[in-house]
């Protein structure tokens, strides 16, 4: 790959990097990632993933902006309520960096079209709201080989594991969705805005990590912050050997979609198709 | 009496045969559901909760499912 004088302008801070430098920047700009959920997690991910040069940023997302995102959706403007999430974020980073090709799925990620979706890339986001779609994201990548980034936020609190083929997965730690309400949702709860932005930008830097193959990624660890404190934890956590999906004898050799409604259905603007968040 | 920690943080039981859900109550998790519970780095079945008694030294992680990410 040629770097144009642009180029090597736009990325010059990651090209001094000792550790990045022109050969990691090349691995940037050819790497494919899928963000799933265009929301809170989603949007810093997104927007730093492009402003890095990420060459293949797929989004997918089947909701609309609404005004109480905008509180934390940091891709989305005030203008862009009603408009669907994907559409939002790809205007924002096409004017951000054109290089980027943006693949946008209007859709919700479901037990039948996520290995179709994950396989075209190399990396896979969780920047969803609910537990059903993460334990599908979880096993559609283990069962693909797919490394991931697991992101979770409630109130001031953010917890993150990435996954890679044999290390510790999602399911290896929480074995299952939890029954519904027993967990509020941040639509429930709340959330400090910046929370997202906190948590989003640490899975950006596991995937420019991952993708530049620079340092030790967030495997078979999970790692916790409580902004009340600023606390920072990681827990260590080990491959569970009765994991249902990579155990020694998984039970889960399919992917399902959990009946779980987890948010609330609200009706967006007129003439605005909305897909309801429910996965059947 | 035995010390543990619990979540990094040091913890003293005054009572002895204190079970994993127990010491759940006594951290006021609303709810057993909401955390995966890790015994000395080995995760520990929601089934025996109430029949695994922690002992002096244990380390004890709550792990909180977090769901919120998008909307």
């Amino acid at each position: 790959m040629d770097f144009t004088e642009d180029q090597i302008q736009r990325y010059s801070r990651h090209i001094i990097l000792q550790d990045v430098g022109v050969e990691g920047q090349e691995r940037i700009n050819k790497g494919k990632v899928l963000i799933v959920g265009a929301g809170g997690l989603g949007a810093p991910v997104a927007l730093y993933l492009a402003a890095a040069g990420v060459g293949t940023i797929g989004i997918i997302d089947g909701d609309v902006v609404d005004l109480s995102n905008l509180q934390r959706q940091v891709i989305h403007f005030t203008p862009d309520v009603n408009k669907a999430k994907v559409l939002s974020a790809k205007e924002k980073i096409n004017q951000l960096n054109p290089d980027v090709k943006v693949i946008t799925y209007y859709d919700l990620l479901t037990a039948s079209n996520a290995l179709d979706i994950i396989k075209d890339y190399d990396f896979v986001v969780d920047g969803t709201d609910n537990f059903p779609v993460k334990f599908l994201i979880n096993d559609a990548c283990v069962q693909a080989g797919k490394p991931f980034s697991h992101g979770g936020i409630l109130r001031f609190e953010g917890q993150t594991i990435t996954v890679l083929p044999g290390t510790a997965c999602y399911r290896c730690v929480f074995h299952a969705p939890p029954p519904p309400n027993a967990v509020p949702t941040c639509s429930q709860a709340g959330v400090l805005g910046a929370i997202a932005g906190m948590l989003g930008t640490i899975q950006a830097a596991e995937v420019l990590k991952y993708l530049t193959g620079v340092g030790d990624l967030l495997t078979n660890r999970l790692l916790t912050f409580n902004a009340k404190t600023m606390d920072f934890r990681t827990i260590k956590v080990k491959h569970n050997h009765r994991c249902a999906v990579c155990g020694d004898h998984p039970t889960i050799t399919e992917l399902v979609d959990y009946e779980q409604a987890t948010c609330e259905i609200k009706t967006h603007g007129e003439g605005v198709p909305h897909k309801a968040l429910i996965q059947k | 009496m035995s010390k543990i920690q619990v979540n990094g943080n040091e913890q003293i039981l005054e009572t002895d045969s204190v079970s994993v859900l127990e010491l759940i109550k006594l951290n006021k998790v609303l709810n057993a559901d909401m955390v995966s519970v890790q015994l000395n780095g080995e995760f520990v079945d929601r089934e025996v909760y109430s029949s695994t008694v922690l002992k002096d030294n244990d380390e004890i992680d709550f792990l909180y499912f977090m769901g919120g990410g998008a909307n």
